[in-house]
C-alpha cells in the first residue's frame, strides 16, 4: 500500500524539521494546489486510499492494545484519561503518508513525530492535523538522518513501508537505533506467496483498482521468517506475529492466525541493549 | 479529547488597551448534542460517562420540564431500554416506575386475545411505566452527577455551522461552541434536519390519539391491556398505584370533539371504553391530544451532522415504541462514536456516521412499516378482516416461538444488539 514513496536523496530533507516554514519559504501555487488535491486524496474515505480507511480501525486497534499490554500503558488514568491511553509515549511514524495513523495516535494521548520521504506527503499531513487541531511534529526526513541526531523513542512504527525500501536491513537497522531499551517497533507488511500475488497485485490493482498500477512489486515482498532474520540483524526481539484478514462482502479487516498476505511483527528492544 | 493545542494568541505585551469586555473562549467539546429532551440527555450521559466531553442544548428551562403541566404523558420504557438506562447510571435516579409483568391483546370484544407473559421469558418485567417528569428528573440528576456533560439551557442554537473539519455553533444569548460533530435531537421538526437539507417521507392518519390518566379501585396488577376497537387502538396501561395510563384512537373530528366533553362525560366515555373490571374510574388530571402520523427521515446522517430520536422517524403510538426506538438509536450512535474515539479516530468523520446510518435506518423503518400495518389491519370492522385476525391472534398464541419473537420485540431485545441495550457499560 501507497503509504510512502521510495526514499530518494534530498538534499533539503534533513535539515527541515519545521516542514510548514520550508514549504511556505518556496510556495509554488500548482505546488500548493497540488497539495490540496492530495490533502483530499488521503482523507477522503471513497477516494484512493479507501482500503487504508478499512483497514485502519484494525491496526490502530491492533498498536493501541500492543503498545497497552508491552508497555503497560492500560487503563491508566480515569475518566477522560481512558480516551487517552498512550498519554507520556514519544511515537515516530515512519512513512506516514498523509498521516492517517498519525492522527490517531495524537488523539490517543501520544507525542508524535511522522516522517515521510515524500515532501508533498508531509506537507498534505501538516496541513490536515493544523486544520484538525492536533500537534504532530511533521518532518521531511528519512529514518536514517533522523536516527544520527539524540532523538529516541519508545514507539516506532514501519507501516506498509518495508516492501518499498532499498535496504530493508539498514532501514530495520535505522528504526532499532532509534528505540529507547525496552521501546516497541510495529511493523507491517506483506508477505510474498501466491495468495499475496492474487489479492495484492492481481485483485487490487488490477481488478478493483483500489490502488493506481505498479504500487507494489511483489518480488519485494517479504516472508515472515526473512522479517524475523532481519529483525533479530538489527539487535531487535521478536515478540509476534499476527495477520490481517480482509472479508470483501463485509469490507472489514480481522485480525487472523494466516499470515499469507498482509501481517504484523512486534518486535521489542532488550532493555539491556 | 477536546483539541489540546493551543490556537496562536497574541502575546500580553501587545495589548495595551485596557480590557475591555471580556470575550469569552469558545467552550470545546466532543459533541454537541441540540435537545436536551428523552433522546439528548441520555446520550449526552451515555457519552460522557464514556470519556466524551459533550454539551446539550436546550430551548426550556430545566425546572419548567419536569413539571406535570408540561408533559403529563407516560412512556413505556422496554426491558432493553431499561438495561440502557441503567447501564449509564440513569435508572437508579428513577423515583418511581411500574413493571409490566403482562401484556393482553384483545380484538375488540372477541373471545380470541394474545396473551404475554414475561414468565415465557425468564425473570423481569417486560418493561416499565414511567411517567415522563420523572424520567426527565432522573435524566437530569445524571447530568448533574456525570463529569464532561454541561446543560445548557435554556439556550438554542442560534447558527450551526458544519465545516470541513469541525462544527462551530453559537447559542442565542451569544457563547460560542466547537465539537466534532453535532448531534439532531430537536424533535420532530428538527430546525438541524431541516437546515442540512434532509427530506423527510411523512404520512398522516385521519385519526388522533387521546392520553390521559385514570384512577381505578382495584390493582392492575401490572397487566397492560390493548383492545383494538373499529375505531383504532385502546391501550390501558398500568401506573404506579391503582392508576393507568391511557392512550387510544378515534376519527380526528370525534376526537375533537371528546376534548371538549363536560368532565363526568368524558368519564363515561372512558368506562365504556376500558370495562368495569378495575371497579370504578376517575380521570385524573388534563387530557392531551394529538394527530397521529409518520415520518421518516430520508438520511440519519449529513456532514458532522446525526439525527436521533423524533428528529429521524416519528410513529404512530400504537406499539408504545416510539421512546425505545429512539433510546435504540442513543445505544448505538454512543457505541459508535466512543468506540471510534477509543481508535483516536474523527468522530464526526463520513466512515464513523456511515456506520451509524447502516445500523439504524433499516430497524426503524422496519418498525414504522409493521406499526402502520397493524393500524390499518386493526382499524378495521369488516367481517372477513376480523375473522382473520381473531385466528391470527389466536394461532399467534399458540405458536410459543412466533410468540416468543413478537415479545422480544416488544421487549427490545431482537437483533444486533448495542452493547448499552444488553445492560453492558460502553
Amino acid at each position: 500500500m501507497p503509504a510512502q514513496a521510495t526514499p530518494q536523496p534530498d538534499p533539503t530533507g534533513a535539515a527541515t524539521p519545521e516542514p510548514r516554514e520550508a514549504s511556505a519559504n518556496t510556495i509554488d501555487p500548482a505546488e500548493v494546489a497540488r497539495f490540496d488535491a492530495m490533502a483530499e486524496d488521503w482523507w477522503n474515505p471513497n477516494g484512493p486510499f479507501r482500503p487504508l480507511h478499512q483497514l485502519n480501525p484494525l491496526r490502530i486497534a491492533y498498536i493501541r492494545d500492543q503498545i497497552a499490554a508491552r508497555l503497560g500503558t492500560a487503563g491508566t488514568g480515569g475518566g477522560g484519561e481512558r480516551m487517552r491511553p498512550l498519554k507520556g509515549l514519544r511515537l515516530l511514524d515512519v512513512g506516514c503518508g498523509g498521516g492517517l495513523i498519525c492522527e490517531p495516535m495524537a488523539r490517543l494521548g501520544a507525542s508524535v513525530v511522522g516522517i515521510d520521504a515524500a515532501a508533498r506527503n508531509i506537507a498534505a499531513a501538516a496541513r490536515h492535523a493544523q486544520a484538525m487541531g492536533l500537534a504532530i511534529d511533521y518532518r521531511h526526513q528519512p529514518v536514517e538522518t533522523l536516527a544520527t541526531g539524540s532523538e529516541r523513542f519508545d514507539v516506532i512504527l514501519a507501516l506498509e513501508i518495508l516492501e518499498h525500501v532499498a535496504d530493508g536491513e539498514a532501514f530495520l537497522a535505522a528504526c532499532a537505533s532509534l528505540l529507547v531499551p525496552g521501546g516497541l517497533l510495529v511493523a507491517a507488511t506483506l508477505n510474498r506467496t501466491a495468495r499475496s500475488f492474487a489479492y495484492a497485485i492481481v485483485g487490487a490493482e488490477y481488478l478493483l483498482r483500489w490502488l493506481p498500477r505498479g504500487t507494489h512489486d511483489w518480488r519485494r515482498f517479504i516472508r515472515p521468517h526473512e522479517l524475523a532474520r532481519s529483525l533479530r540483524g538489527a539487535g531487535l526481539t521478536l515478540e509476534t506475529l499476527d495477520g490481517a484478514h480482509y472479508d470483501p462482502l463485509a469490507g472489514r479487516w480481522s485480525l487472523s492466525r494466516d499470515l499469507g498476505v498482509n501481517y504484523m511483527a512486534i518486535a521489542t528492544r532488550p532493555a539491556g541493549a | 479529547m477536546p483539541d489540546a493545542t493551543a490556537k496562536p494568541e497574541a502575546s500580553p505585551s501587545s495589548s495595551p488597551l485596557p480590557a475591555l469586555a471580556p470575550v469569552p473562549a469558545p467552550l470545546a467539546a466532543d459533541v454537541l448534542i441540540v435537545g436536551g429532551g428523552l433522546i439528548g440527555l441520555p446520550l449526552g450521559v451515555a457519552l460522557a460517562g464514556a470519556g466524551l466531553e459533550t454539551i446539550i442544548l436546550d430551548r426550556e428551562d430545566p425546572a419548567r420540564v419536569v413539571d406535570a403541566a408540561f408533559d403529563g404523558r407516560v412512556s413505556a420504557i422496554a426491558f432493553a431500554s431499561q438495561a440502557a438506562l441503567a447501564a449509564i447510571g440513569v435508572w437508579h435516579h428513577v423515583a418511581e416506575a411500574q413493571p409490566i409483568l403482562d401484556i393482553r391483546v384483545v380484538d375488540g370484544t372477541s373471545p380470541f386475545f394474545l396473551h404475554y407473559d414475561h414468565r415465557t421469558l425468564g425473570s423481569g418485567p417486560l418493561g416499565w411505566m414511567v411517567e415522563n417528569r420523572v424520567l426527565r428528573q432522573a435524566l437530569q440528576q445524571a447530568v448533574a452527577a456525570t463529569p464532561r456533560v454541561r446543560l445548557l439551557a435554556p439556550a438554542a442554537a442560534a447558527h450551526v455551522e458544519r465545516g470541513p473539519h469541525g462544527v462551530s455553533a453559537r447559542t442565542d444569548d451569544g457563547r460560542e461552541i466547537r465539537a466534532a460533530i453535532v448531534v439532531a435531537a430537536d424533535g420532530r421538526f428538527s430546525p438541524l434536519r431541516e437546515a442540512a437539507g434532509i427530506p423527510t417521507l411523512s404520512w398522516r392518519y385521519a385519526q388522533a390519539g387521546i392520553v390521559c390518566t385514570i384512577a381505578h379501585e382495584r390493582p392492575h396488577q401490572g397487566v397492560a391491556t390493548e383492545r383494538f376497537l373499529p375505531a383504532g387502538p385502546f391501550a390501558m396501561l398500568p401506573m404506579t398505584g391503582n392508576r393507568s395510563s391511557l392512550v387510544w384512537t378515534e376519527p380526528a373530528a370525534l376526537a375533537a370533539a371528546m376534548m371538549t366533553l363536560p368532565p363526568a362525560e368524558f368519564r363515561v366515555e372512558v368506562a365504556r371504553r376500558f370495562g368495569d373490571h378495575l371497579g370504578a374510574l376517575e380521570v385524573v388530571g388534563p387530557r392531551w391530544t394529538y394527530p397521529l402520523a409518520l415520518h421518516h427521515a430520508e438520511r440519519y446522517i449529513a456532514h458532522r451532522l446525526a439525527l436521533a430520536g423524533d428528529a429521524a422517524h416519528g410513529m404512530h403510538p400504537i406499539a408504545g415504541q416510539g421512546l425505545n426506538l429512539g433510546l435504540r438509536d442513543v445505544a448505538a450512535l454512543a457505541e459508535i462514536l466512543v468506540d471510534a474515539a477509543r481508535l483516536g479516530l474523527d468522530i464526526g468523520d463520513e466512515g464513523v456516521l456511515e456506520a451509524y446510518q447502516r445500523r439504524r435506518r433499516f430497524d426503524a423503518m422496519l418498525l414504522l412499516a409493521v406499526t402502520d400495518g397493524l393500524n390499518r389491519l386493526f382499524s378495521n370492522d369488516v367481517a372477513p378482516v376480523r375473522l382473520v385476525r381473531d385466528l391470527g391472534l389466536a394461532a399467534v398464541n399458540r405458536m410459543p416461538p412466533l410468540k416468543r419473537l413478537f415479545m422480544q420485540h416488544a421487549r427490545g431485545t431482537l437483533g444486533a444488539l448495542p452493547r448499552l441495550l444488553t445492560g453492558q457499560p460502553l
